[in-house]
């Protein structure tokens, strides 16, 4: 009782004390409190691997001055005993917006803005590195209660909001004391992937396009730093004074994580990378950042998958991604990676704990977590000495718990921020759980009290056994109950309340429904006993294995190149040998060994090719599949400056459905939103290999470049264009106002670079220098193009930038102009038979391909569309029918002539020795409607096989019902459950222009 | 010695045509025509090697095999040797929009889909234009038949199906009015917006628009038994439906769409029914076959749409379908569905890769499409007494390196297979012949 009574005078007594020591006081007189406080008996982690049993913390003004077992306890001092409690360092979680308000989204329309209005900041809006979290913050009392409820005592925030958001502040959740909490006002600096929501400015409007802004923005903010430029720029300056803070960078995702890294190892940057929980997916890759982490733990809900027809949207990965993602943080710590953990994503804060607790039944170690919770988010911040343990000097932030503190039976019962006390459960409440005989005016009751220590539940019963409504209560030790007449026809109560003194006899005052007063008592009959129920102990969910990628079709290890020996083959050299009968191909370390008759390798599996066919790889000159939001960057009509290479998505279902049709090469073109695309990407389709791993080795540079109706915006549907050009007369102007001045770019900087280098560098410019790099002939133009106006046009335009456009792709009044192409020297990339689906392929026929091909062009045909992909045969089998090409022919349409076209036919696109194992087996002709790719083989390594269909479709019928099943049991014991839903699909074409 | 002779009348018949100006209709038959030696693929599943087929006003007057029969010199005005060439009856589109579009992205050019929802009122045939040039582009394939379909809306609308050989919609008709179009009401529904879609989610009202179906059957079923005066053009147009003169056709592609699309169908003693689109329809193969519905199959060149299922599913659907006693048909609705529609013969070629064989492949796009669009009497197989819509081709038809088309037939009319496409190659190349 008195003990009670000091400590609520004590938290008050603190209220009143803080107070800036310079400010003036009118409202009292000078009253500093340098009296300490010491907790005594009690087992303290001063940090997650440092603990002491019987020690002593000692405090004094909102620091730890002193805690292990010989500590002396100044005269000053107020002990509390916390005997058989634990102290464990407050939780901190860096990643947070508490008391920042999301930004007001822009709500002026749906035109785009192509360039910024706003002066003295960065030319683009989503740069919002001059913005500083401090300013706008607000402490959220109701937030900081639910943070400290979960173990919280200081948190980062910031504004979640564009590509470059500006600083975030460290907060100490300390409740009572407005002026210490600040522990740092620019803690950090923030960037994402993600547009501001305050701008309508177009660019950028793809991931590619973020990662190029960020490129640019790092190179403009060392040029600034030099000094070089004439105008102040706001935006930049303020990265320049933030550089020394932790950056952190928002990825939501494992794919972007590796992005991030990319662009970290390319300007000397450490990130430490906000992920999305994923990352247990490719941890290899996620591993080889080095990069430290912020993980979220909202691990995804059991989906509700009771009604069939809609569960059976849900696919495989939906479906494993919920059974494997309480695992990552075990699969996290396992590899060594580096991490804090953050409430970021969570639905409820409360939900932190149980998700935790379930990583940790999952594997996850709980020093580990206690690590992720406390000195690692503290050394992330350079703030080891603050925050994060118990040593001397650190802010006094700590939980006391009832014991180990995530054992789930745990009671949290205060949280201590800079030695101010917030009480989560009264740690003084005395557990009176039991069996009570209970006397009222000379009635006798059963009662018995049971629940959780925290949260005590009652039942009253009649002495018969018959059950009363009764209703009850216990705060701050004392109980009441309130008990229903035993005549169920009336509604009269009485009403108890008592004091708790001795739990083994409870005693207080009764009011009777008439009014009167009388004493009751209830004396313990039967202690409480936990009910030890082992069938209730949680039999955890069996993981399922994760696979490459991590989906159906995924491969379980990574494949390995073989020694093949195909017998008896009809092989397609695409080589003056033509196509041979009954002929042996050997494959072998990746290449093509041997081909000829009567081959024979002791080590080489042999696959009997009798009346097969085996040809090279297909190459599909034009794809958009595989990318990661957005084929377009559509925000400025040049976008020279972007990749695809930074984009490739290595997960795209539509990666094993291309090999299923025989294609081992693309490139993934940018779309034809704008007359100057981005940069190509050649990549081969090893499917399960990261993304890099695909990249074609040492690969030729590539961009895409547009015509017509597209870059014009011909058929967007917009009413007041503002982006030029809208005519094709304006796309002339645009290429070639870009070919000058890249052209004087270049020169300027070649003069610099020849000089002695004295003078202002001029500005590094990366879309005018991959400009620069076509005019140099280091880079090939892929032109989208359709009518012989235009293909005419950029002919005339790079003759008078004296270079060379390498290929048109579509081309679709190529016919038209095949002898001004021949003689420019450019190749032909088309369609088979497309036309008639905008005004532009009026005139596109069937015979394009074969008249290009006669006149002597190199001709591709290529798909542009994920579907036709994969059946590029049958569309090189038009040139046969329309044009009455050869087959042998015909077939190099769709795989040595795009090698030619893309520059890669020295290692691909023929059946020769020494090439690259890329390698297709066919059930018959493949230009055939009935042919069916049997066996895709990229350098040696299966990666498509016909014969394993039954296999994979068995398995993955099998694994999807044992998920269904863990689902509906997941339902059946009551976890809250989430509506199926399934991802919408984008499939790119040229002219897609959404992310 | 016949050959010679077959020889110089092949010749007398190809002259005028290539004097004619392009895709004039051709006129009626008037000269008997009797083709010869070709291997006939009579569109029922069964070959004919060295066939003899004859024709004479427009129909059908011999099917035989050339080996067994014996014919006057005199029987037929123009015979025709193609030995070593393939004869097939005319390939059905069904579920097209030909002639109702002529460039996708010019707006002007769409006369596909009527605002409203409930439009069984509104005709396909009369905005059909005869004269597009996507329309002589797919004849050339051997595609000769179609049913032209509006689209959207819960009831599309009216389709009629033509020949594609014609001076205007009148003239084109092969059975006016044969089927309403229903979109049967999905049970997902896309979320988000169109520049950033969010998931796929459950269609709340899924059970609210089904009611609608039913209450607007149920409405025109009572009206259409006894009209009051104030005529309502609307329930009206939906007659055929009840008395078993029109096709319900329920494009729906969902398991649970099916079966509840079958159920209320029935309450409403819907004559005649085709699932258009049916890509779970392998789920309900059954209850389809107990009911006798067939299925027009959506375009099967097309995507997985799980990413959990066999990459070529698709490709087999038709094989799967077919084994369990449906009667297919393939359609080919979709993106750039009219220029693509010369691509049906190789869209029945790829389900022969996948497991048919290749008569019953063609099947999907003669016989069975017009069985399931009662035109079964007139087109669909090589058989006396039907129209003599059909073609010759080099080579197997549904294989792309041998559809190579030499003559085509109308009801029995010798149609021009010049296109827009091919004047523009034969201008191009005359082009670089100058040089």
């Amino acid at each position: 009782m008195k003990k009670a009574l000091l400590l609520l005078f004590l938290s008050t007594f603190l209220t009143k004390t803080y107070a800036q020591e310079y400010f003036p006081n009118n409202e009292s007189i000078h009253s500093k409190n340098n009296n300490y406080t010491v907790f005594t008996n009690t087992t303290i982690y001063i940090t997650p691997t440092q603990k002491i049993e019987k020690g002593t913390l000692l405090i004094q003004d909102g620091k730890v001055v002193g805690a292990g077992n010989n500590i002396a306890i100044p005269k000053n001092s107020i002990t509390i005993n916390l005997e058989g409690k634990t102290i464990y360092p407050s939780f901190i979680d860096i990643y947070t917006t508490f008391g920042e308000e999301k930004p007001k989204a822009y709500s002026g329309g749906r035109n785009p803005l192509y360039d910024t209005k706003r002066a003295g900041y960065y030319w683009n809006e989503s740069i919002r590195s001059e913005i500083n979290a401090y300013e706008s913050f607000k402490y959220d009392q109701p937030k900081a209660e639910e943070l400290l409820k979960a173990g919280f005592g200081v948190v980062g925030t910031h504004i979640p909001d564009g590509i470059a958001r500006g600083t975030g502040v460290l907060i100490a959740l300390n409740n009572n004391n407005n002026s210490t909490r600040i522990l740092s006002s620019k803690a950090t600096n923030h960037f994402a992937f993600t547009r501001s929501i305050t701008t309508n400015q177009a660019y950028p409007s793809s991931l590619m396009g973020m990662m190029a802004l960020l490129r640019q923005m790092y190179l403009d903010l060392d040029w600034y730093k030099k000094g070089n430029s004439t105008t102040k720029d706001l935006s930049l300056e303020a990265l320049a004074s933030n550089e020394k803070l932790t950056q952190i960078f928002t990825t939501e995702d494992k794919l972007n994580s590796l992005r991030a890294a990319k662009i970290a190892k390319e300007f000397g940057l450490n990130y430490v990378l906000k992920g999305s929980g994923n990352e247990f997916e490719r941890i290899e890759e996620i591993k080889k950042t080095n990069a430290p982490f912020i993980i979220p733990i909202n691990f995804p809900e059991a989906y509700d998958v009771s009604n069939p027809y809609l569960s059976n949207q849900l696919e495989l990965s939906d479906l494993r991604f919920w059974n494997q993602a309480p695992t990552n943080l075990k699969v996290l710590s396992d590899n060594g990676i580096i991490f804090a953990l953050t409430t970021d994503k969570l639905k409820k804060t409360e939900d932190f704990r149980t998700n935790l607790i379930k990583a940790i039944k999952y594997g996850f170690d709980k020093t580990k977590a206690l690590e992720a919770l406390t000195t690692i988010p503290a050394a992330i911040l350079g703030k080891s000495n603050e925050i994060g343990s118990l040593k001397n000097g650190s802010y006094a932030n700590f939980v006391i718990t009832s014991g180990e503190i995530f054992d789930e039976k745990t009671v949290l019962y205060e949280n201590w921020v800079q030695g101010s006390k917030y009480v989560v459960n009264d740690i003084n409440a005395k557990d009176i759980r039991g069996n009570y005989d209970l006397t009222v005016d000379a009635t006798t009751y059963k009662w018995k009290i049971d629940g959780t220590s925290t949260a005590q539940k009652s039942e009253i019963t009649t002495a018969d056994a018959k059950k009363i409504t009764s209703t009850f209560s216990v705060t701050n030790n004392w109980v009441s109950l309130l008990i229903r007449s035993k005549d169920s026809t009336k509604a009269d109560y009485t009403r108890l309340t008592g004091l708790i003194e001795n739990t083994q006899k409870l005693s207080g005052k009764a009011i009777l429904p008439n009014g009167n007063e009388v004493q009751w008592t209830a004396t313990k009959t039967a202690p409480f006993v936990t009910v030890k129920d082992s069938a209730k102990t949680e039999k955890l969910n069996p993981i399922m294995p994760v696979t490459f990628p991590n989906r159906a079709f995924g491969n379980s290890k990574k494949l390995m190149a073989q020694t093949i020996l195909f017998k008896n083959a009809t092989v397609w050299t695409n080589e003056k040998e033509g196509i041979l009968e009954e002929t042996d191909v050997l494959i072998k370390n990746g290449k093509i060994a041997a081909i000829g008759k009567n081959l024979s390798d002791a080590s080489a599996t042999i696959i009997d090719a009798k009346g097969k066919h085996l040809t090279s790889g297909i190459i599909d000159e034009h794809s958009h599949i595989a990318i990661s939001n957005g084929v377009n960057e559509s925000g400025h009509n040049s976008s020279a400056e972007v990749t695809i290479e930074d984009v490739v998505n290595p997960e795209d279902i539509n990666i094993y459905r291309d090999l299923a049709g025989g294609v081992t090469i693309s490139q993934l073109l940018h779309g034809s939103a704008n007359p100057i695309g981005g940069r190509s990407a050649i990549v081969k389709w090893k499917w399960g290999q990261p993304a890099e791993e695909m990249l074609y080795k040492n690969q030729p540079k590539f961009i895409k470049f547009a015509l017509g109706e597209n870059v014009k915006q011909s058929n967007w549907g917009i009413t007041n264009p503002t982006r030029y050009p809208q005519t094709r007369m304006g796309v002339e102007q645009v290429f070639t106002d870009y070919f000058q001045r890249a052209k004087e770019y270049d020169a300027t900087w070649k003069k610099y670079n020849s000089g002695s280098k004295k003078e202002k560098a001029p500005r590094v410019d990366l879309e005018l220098q991959t400009i620069a790099e076509i005019i140099n002939k280091e880079r090939f133009i892929t032109c989208h193009s359709y009518i012989e106006s235009e293909i005419l046009m950029l002919m005339n335009v790079a003759d008078k930038f004296n270079f060379r456009v390498n290929t048109f792709t579509h081309i679709l009044e190529g016919y038209k102009v095949a002898d001004k192409m021949k003689e420019h020297g450019v190749g032909a990339s088309t369609f088979s038979d497309w036309w008639a689906y905008k005004f532009e392929v009026n005139d596109a026929i069937p015979f394009n391909g074969p008249i290009m091909h006669n006149e002597g062009i190199v001709v591709a045909y290529n798909s542009d569309d994920a579907e036709m992909s994969r059946r590029l045969n049958q569309e090189a089998a038009k040139a046969v029918k329309y044009g009455n090409i050869s087959e042998e022919d015909a077939w190099k349409f769709v795989t040595l002539n795009p090698a030619k076209l893309l520059h890669i036919d020295d290692k691909v696109g023929s059946l020769k020795i020494g090439k690259d194992a890329d390698v297709v087996l066919w059930s018959t002709n493949p230009l055939s409607i009935y042919a069916k790719a049997e066996k895709t083989i990229i350098e040696g390594v299966v990666y498509y096989d016909i014969s394993k269909e039954t296999e994979q479709e068995l398995a993955i019928a099998k694994e999807r019902s044992e998920l269904i099943g863990q689902l509906l049991q997941e339902k059946n014991k009551g976890a809250s459950t989430q509506e199926p839903k399934k991802k919408e699909k984008k499939e790119y074409h040229c002219d897609t222009l959404e992310q | 010695m016949i050959s010679k002779k077959i020889y110089i009348l092949l010749l007398a018949f190809c002259i005028p045509i290539y004097i004619k100006a392009q895709q004039t209709p051709a006129p009626k038959q008037t000269k008997s025509v009797l083709i010869l030696n070709a291997t006939a693929h009579l569109g029922n599943g069964t070959v004919i090697e060295n066939s003899a087929i004859g024709f004479k006003d427009g129909k059908i007057t011999l099917v035989a095999d050339s080996k067994t029969i014996r014919l006057a010199a005199n029987a037929y005005d123009t015979t025709i040797d193609a030995t070593g060439k393939h004869v097939y009856p005319g390939f059905i589109a069904p579920n097209s929009t030909l002639g109702l579009v002529e460039i996708d992205a010019v707006q002007s050019s769409d006369d596909q889909e009527e605002i409203g929802n409930f439009n069984p009122n509104v005709r396909s045939i009369i905005a059909y234009n005869a004269d597009s040039k996507v329309i002589e582009t797919v004849r050339p394939n051997g595609i000769l038949i179609a049913q032209v379909t509006p689209r959207g809306g819960r009831i599309s609308g009216t389709s009629s199906i033509v020949q594609l050989d014609a001076w205007s919609w009148q003239d084109a008709l092969i059975k006016e009015n044969d089927g309403i179009h229903l979109n049967f009401p999905s049970n997902f529904k896309r979320t988000g917006s169109w520049f950033e879609p969010g998931p796929i989610e459950a269609n709340k009202d899924y059970a609210k628009q089904i009611e609608e179906i039913n209450a607007f059957l149920i409405n025109s079923k009572a009206y259409l038994g006894a009209p009051p005066k104030e005529r309502n053009l609307i329930f009206e147009s939906t007659k055929g439906l009840f008395d078993g003169t029109q096709t319900l056709f329920i494009h729906a592609n969902e398991e649970k769409q099916i079966i509840d699309a079958i159920q209320i169908a029935r309450d409403n003693e819907i004559k005649k029914v085709v699932i258009v689109g049916g890509y779970e329809a392998y789920k309900t193969a059954d209850l389809l076959q107990k009911n006798n519905i067939g299925v027009l199959l959506k375009r099967v060149h097309d995507m997985p749409q799980s990413d959990d299922q066999d990459v070529n599913l698709p490709y087999k659907m038709a094989k799967i379908l077919t084994d369990k006693g449906i009667v297919v048909g393939l359609e080919n609705s979709g993106e750039m569905e009219r220029m693509s529609t010369r691509n049906l013969p190789f869209l029945a070629g790829t389900c022969a890769a996948f497991g048919l064989d290749k008569e019953q492949a063609l099947q999907l796009i003669t016989s069975n499409t017009a069985k399931l669009l009662s035109i079964d009497e007139l087109c669909g197989t090589l058989e006396t007494g039907k129209d003599a819509t059909l073609f010759i081709s080099e080579g197997d038809a549904l294989d792309m390196r041998t559809n190579k088309l030499t003559n085509a037939f109308v009801q029995g009319r010798m149609i021009n297979l010049e296109t827009h496409q091919t004047k523009l190659n034969k201008k191009y190349k005359e082009k670089y012949n100058q040089k």
